[in-house]
């Protein structure tokens, strides 16, 4: 049981190295060092919106979180006005984003439980009103601006070699294993995900668990949010809209059950490294958008077929 | 019917109303919406104006419609809009290559129902067949068929022929061509939900082990659904053609989750096994109306896409609560 569990973590690992392996063949200096080190920040903005999507799948109940990337987006304005480049307000910054994504990840579980809209449709229709509110904030216009502090701590080579944004990551990892596996949180996650009724039976207080899994996804997706307009200077238009379904393949790809009940946030991680380094080979490669596309949805569909299938009816 | 009576004596009108179309709700916002239209401005609600609503979202009306098939069967199509665009250009090309003359603008929409239930193929095999999750696996394909329609039309603007937008957006016997079209359309997809396999795709939404142990083919059955999906979007592909005149491999990218949105505003569920078409099309044409009335309240233009996503939300929660307060 426990090597099965295991099993979609070793298979992404194994895949990854395979990968590097290809784009260093195809290209070398793929794998370079430096090169990894680029491919882990950009997989590490992708892994922080999908923790948040992977506690609100693993809450069961359809969960799944569409609204991710607007409020990246949404995340990534609100940090940049509130620091506009001054490293003195950084902590205001983080405060604020995440508050504000948490607030509307809050709304998506009150919509989801409250008022029991199904989870794609709810986070559906506030990606919509996101979308919405980004055109009247942003005007058309990049708004905001990173603190030179923020820009350093996402880019540049910190602690062994590592920027701080992967510290970062690595500590969101430590911290979902440890709220998965070693908090009453945690289990109560797992049991509304795998039998809600039971849980309720329990003495589980199904809602509020489930609203704050949105309200987490919400903050996990802001401050990626925060740290891409670190990444990237200032926010321009949509730029958290890349991350909606590919946090769900990554979460897929770690191993995590969409049912819900079933997975956990390490495998995830690989996830999100795998679906980065796949993306990486395919822009270091010499073909035209239309093959790269068409390798990567075929690719993806490939990798699917080793995480779970859904069962045979007449087995 | 008087054995159903006896088991539940005691629903409402208004319950038993629901039961049998669940679209009610929906059709009572589209009122709503008009009313509003009409109060705003007296001439969007003029038999010109509402051709041109029609025309407008006719393919979003018919992409919802293909969404339905396998919603009906609890299974979702994120690549909707990808076949689409893929059909869109697909068509084009052929027409630009072999001519405008009729018989090649014919050829090239028979080649575009082709592609569109080949696609539904490909998505029915991956979901059905290799029984991988539907939401991300319809994405994957969806990203496939993106390239695909790169690969024949790198960057938009193609035109199509003079022959076909003139008759898309002609008239014959005094009414707008558009308006035969969605008759046609109505009656084709009228016919089909009369159809074995749409009850068999209600079935399996309903149960798939239930379903299947009462002998659906139930692999088959959701790969029709898909096809009948992909052919669908070809339809709505064929419309898109005809009001844009020309292709555009990424013009229906951002309709999908529209799509999913009119199907649940028409009061089918996402789980499957109940719902209705007419639904889907009244949802349709509420975001259209939605946006129209945005517009005719004059509402600033950088906050008109906030408003209008504000009011999807509200038409999604109200025709929710709605469906369960009767029902419950």
């Amino acid at each position: 049981m426990i090597r099965f569990a295991g099993a979609p973590l070793v298979m992404a690992l194994a895949l990854i190295v395979a990968l590097l392996a290809l784009g260093e063949a195809l290209s070398p200096g793929f794998a370079s060092v430096d090169q990894v080190r680029r491919l882990l920040i950009v997989a590490a903005l992708l892994g922080i919106v999908a923790a948040g999507q992977n506690l609100v799948i693993l809450g069961g109940r359809e969960g799944i979180d569409l609204s991710v990337g607007g409020i990246v987006s949404v995340g990534a304005i609100v940090a940049g006005n509130v620091m506009d480049g001054a490293n003195g307000a950084i902590v205001p910054a983080v405060l604020a984003c995440v508050a504000t994504g948490a607030a509307i990840g809050a709304i998506n579980g009150l919509g989801v439980t409250v008022l029991r809209i199904a989870p794609l449709v709810m986070t559906l229709g506030m990606l919509g009103v996101l979308q919405g509110l980004l055109v009247v904030v942003r005007q058309g216009a990049p708004s905001g601006r990173a603190a030179p502090a923020l820009a350093r701590f996402v880019t540049e080579p910190g602690l062994f070699g590592l920027p701080g944004i992967l510290w970062l990551w690595i500590a969101v990892g430590i911290a979902m294993a440890l709220l998965l596996h070693r908090t009453v949180f945690g289990q109560r996650i797992y049991a509304i995900g795998s039998n809600e009724r039971a849980a309720h039976a329990a003495g589980v207080p199904t809602g509020a668990v489930r609203v704050s899994l949105y309200a987490l996804s919400g903050a996990f997706a802001a401050l990626a949010g925060l740290c891409l307009i670190g990444y990237s200077g200032s926010s321009f238009s949509n730029v958290g809209e890349q991350y909606m379904l590919p946090s769900i393949i990554a979460v897929v790809f770690g191993g995590t059950s969409l049912a819900g009940g079933r997975g956990g946030y390490t495998g995830t991680m690989a996830g999100a490294v795998l679906l980065t380094v796949l993306q990486g080979i395919l822009t270091t490669v010499s073909i035209d958008e239309s093959g790269r596309q068409m390798i990567f949805g075929a690719t993806l569909v490939a990798l699917m077929l080793f995480y779970g299938r859904g069962e045979a009816l007449r087995a | 019917m008087t054995g159903a009576n006896a088991i539940e004596p005691r629903r409402s009108v208004p319950r038993r109303l629901l039961a049998r179309f669940p679209f009610l709700p929906a059709i009572a916002i589209l009122a709503l919406l008009l009313l509003a239209s009409a109060l705003l401005s007296p001439n969007s609600v003029s038999p010109r104006a509402l051709t041109g609503l029609v025309s407008t979202y006719l393919a979003l009306m018919l992409l919802a419609v293909a969404q339905t098939w396998v919603v009906f069967a609890g299974d979702i199509d994120l690549s909707a809009g990808a076949i689409l665009s893929l059909v869109n250009v697909t068509v084009v090309v052929m027409m630009e290559r072999f001519g405008g003359e009729p018989l090649p603008v014919l050829a090239a929409l028979g080649a575009g129902l082709v592609v569109g239930a080949a696609c539904g193929l490909v998505n029915g095999v991956v979901v059905a067949v290799l029984r991988l999750q539907g939401i991300v696996a319809t994405f994957a394909t969806g990203i496939f068929f993106t390239g695909l329609a790169l690969a024949l039309m790198p960057v938009a603007g193609t035109p199509a022929p003079a022959l076909y937008w003139r008759t898309y957006g002609g008239r014959i016997l005094e009414v707008p061509f558009v308006l035969w079209t969605a008759a046609a359309a109505g009656l084709l997809v009228w016919a089909l939900t009369r159809t074995r396999l749409v009850l068999r795709l209600l079935g399996v939404g309903d149960g798939p082990r239930a379903a299947y142990q009462s002998g659906v083919p139930v692999t088959a059955t959701r790969m029709r659904g898909y096809m009948l999906c992909g052919l669908f979007a070809a339809l709505a592909a064929f419309c898109i053609t005809g009001a844009t005149a020309s292709g555009d491999p990424l013009v229906g990218g951002a309709m999908t989750l529209y799509s999913v949105a009119a199907v649940v505003l028409g009061g089918t569920a996402l789980a499957g096994g109940s719902g209705t078409v007419v639904g889907s099309i009244a949802g349709a044409l509420i975001i259209g109306l939605i946006n129209a009335v945005v517009y005719y309240a004059g509402t600033p233009s950088e906050w008109q896409n906030f408003v209008q996503g504000l009011s999807v939300m509200l038409a999604l929660a109200i025709g929710v609560l709605i469906n369960r307060g009767v029902r419950s």
